[in-house]
């Protein structure tokens, strides 16, 4: 009996066991999962949750339920990888010994790692809306909130969902009209990107809705500190930023065992064969998600294509076969713009995102790079299709690799 | 995209100046793109930096502020003395890599 063990129960891990379950003879793997969380939490609709358009019980469902049967489950964490002889040590002391190794174990966000920002202010007037505590908290602080001046600030790159700062800026303008208050309000949005976005065509766009909505962009601010008594933000290179209410999306990390285990970079992201996705220093340990270290956004849907290859690919290498498909860094985002529209992006490694139709071409019915109701109701709609379609590891109509076909270029 | 001339030879960049290919890039080039960014001249830790730089990206791993930081050439502080403005955006233009792709 062979050993496929795979390490976080998430989007990716819950994917790969479901599809790779159907494909391997029960007489002849076994498969195991582990994970610390027995809920899973739908992690695209916390953007929705300060808001008061999504509740708790609209993003966390047992993870039991998406896991296939035929795999065991582990609800534990992990202190340590040892690749070196195929087994990974649960925090119980239990070994489990594996040939085949997944990891996808996901990123966190680390606020601790930048001084002062889990200071007093913390959760009082300084949030984050990353997890599901932040951001519970911070729509119990932005139901009543009088207005001043709201500051969106990225800590550093990377992060999850790297539109998902702007939707928060482009909600929070719709927000505050909606409760009559807009006029009270200063939006300021406050990035280490040169701008909106980093890839030029959509930046340029972006930067304009930004400007409709007169939300103030202040780029290439790398966050050093977060000081309290004065309730400013300073970037390592001494420019200050000061606010009422600070929404912070904080510095991302891989896990601590990761680290621990000796098999990260500085920060914990595994180095990761970007085509193949295989762990750059061991054969039988492969990544999938944002545990890797591949430069390609850090969301669901780049696992979603990428788990596909990585399908593939492991039964290549189960079979002792050259690994045949490669991944193209797709990824895919709905971007939420508020007063019920949302834009779309839909890029690679190699092709930034730029306007057009998607997925039909010049059908769509969703539209790249502009906003339309249609796409919002894509959005919304997109939590159904992860519950139900995506998470089982079942074919959704658009394909892994990225297609030029309806987009103008 | 467009062509400019560094040390005598025409090299491919995107909009913002960022060499397409970091195989085009020599270490003559430098202080030339260094003056575009209003660096006048470039001393030995600014070459240890471009050297770490290209040592990093050739290795495919992403460069971040933050890993800088970590870097053990340089900390933040000296980084943005080295490279006032904009230290990241800098530092990666002048050694010839693509730009940052941790920026995704």
């Amino acid at each position: 009996m062979r050993r496929l063990l795979i390490l976080g129960a998430g989007t990716a891990g819950t994917i790969m066991a479901n599809k790779l379950r159907k494909d391997l003879p029960t007489h002849a793997w076994e498969i195991t999962i582990v994970d610390e969380d027995r809920e899973h939490l739908y992690q695209p609709g916390l953007l929705f949750i300060p808001f008061g358009i999504y509740k708790k019980e609209d993003v966390l469902k047992p993870k039991a339920n998406f896991l296939p049967r035929g795999v065991n489950r582990i609800f534990e964490g992990f202190q340590k990888i040892e690749p070196e002889s195929n087994k990974v040590i649960l925090n119980s002391g239990k070994e489990l010994h594996y040939d085949l190794l997944i990891i996808a174990t996901g990123t966190r966000v680390a606020p601790e790692e930048t001084p002062g920002l889990k200071g007093e202010l913390w959760y009082k007037d300084v949030f984050d809306f990353y997890t599901l505590e932040g951001s519970l908290a911070l729509a119990r602080k932005l139901r009543d909130w009088e207005g001043g001046k709201l500051v969106v600030n990225i800590a550093d790159m990377p992060i999850k969902c790297p539109v998902a700062p702007l939707e928060f800026a482009f909600l929070a303008d719709w927000f505050f009209q909606e409760r009559g208050i807009r006029d009270k309000v200063e939006i300021y949005y406050v990035t280490p990107m040169s701008g909106a976005f980093t890839k030029p065509k959509a930046s340029a766009i972006l930067s304009g809705i930004l400007e409709q909505k007169h939300i103030h962009v202040i780029g290439d601010f790398f966050l050093g500190e977060v000081n309290n008594e004065e309730k400013k933000i300073v970037d390592f290179g001494g420019a200050e930023v000061d606010f009422d209410l600070l929404v912070s999306v904080p510095l991302h990390m891989g896990q601590q065992a990761i680290i621990d285990s000796g098999i990260g970079d500085d920060f914990g992201f595994v180095p990761t064969d970007k085509f193949t996705l295989q762990a750059r220093d061991h054969e039988n340990i492969f990544v999938l998600g944002d545990a890797s270290n591949i430069p390609t956004s850090k969301a669901g849907s780049v696992v979603h294509f990428a788990s596909e290859v990585l399908h593939e690919n492991i039964l290549c290498a189960i079979d002792g076969r050259p690994m045949t498909a490669s991944f193209d860094g797709h990824a895919n985002c709905y971007i939420e713009t508020g007063f019920g529209n949302a834009a779309l992006l839909d890029f690679n490694y190699d092709t930034e995102p730029t306007t057009g139709t998607f997925p039909l071409p010049g059908v769509g019915p969703f539209t790249l790079l502009s906003e339309s109701k249609a796409n919002h109701y894509g959005k919304l709609i997109f939590r159904w299709i992860y519950w139900h379609i995506l998470l089982k590891g079942k074919e959704l109509p658009v394909s892994n690799k990225m297609s030029l076909a309806g987009k103008d270029i | 995209m467009a062509t400019k001339m560094y040390a005598g030879k025409p090299v491919e960049v995107n909009d913002e100046g960022f060499f397409l290919d970091k195989e085009a890039w020599t270490k003559d080039m430098a202080p030339e793109i260094a003056k575009e960014v209003g660096i006048d001249a470039l001393g030995d830790k600014h070459y240890d930096v471009i050297e770490y730089i290209r040592k990093r990206v050739a290795a495919g791993e992403q460069l971040s502020m933050r890993g800088m930081g970590k870097s053990g050439v340089v900390d933040l502080k000296e980084f943005y003395q080295l490279f006032p403005g904009k230290p990241l955006k800098y530092a990666t233009r002048i050694s010839g890599v693509p730009k940052p792709t941790s920026c995704v």
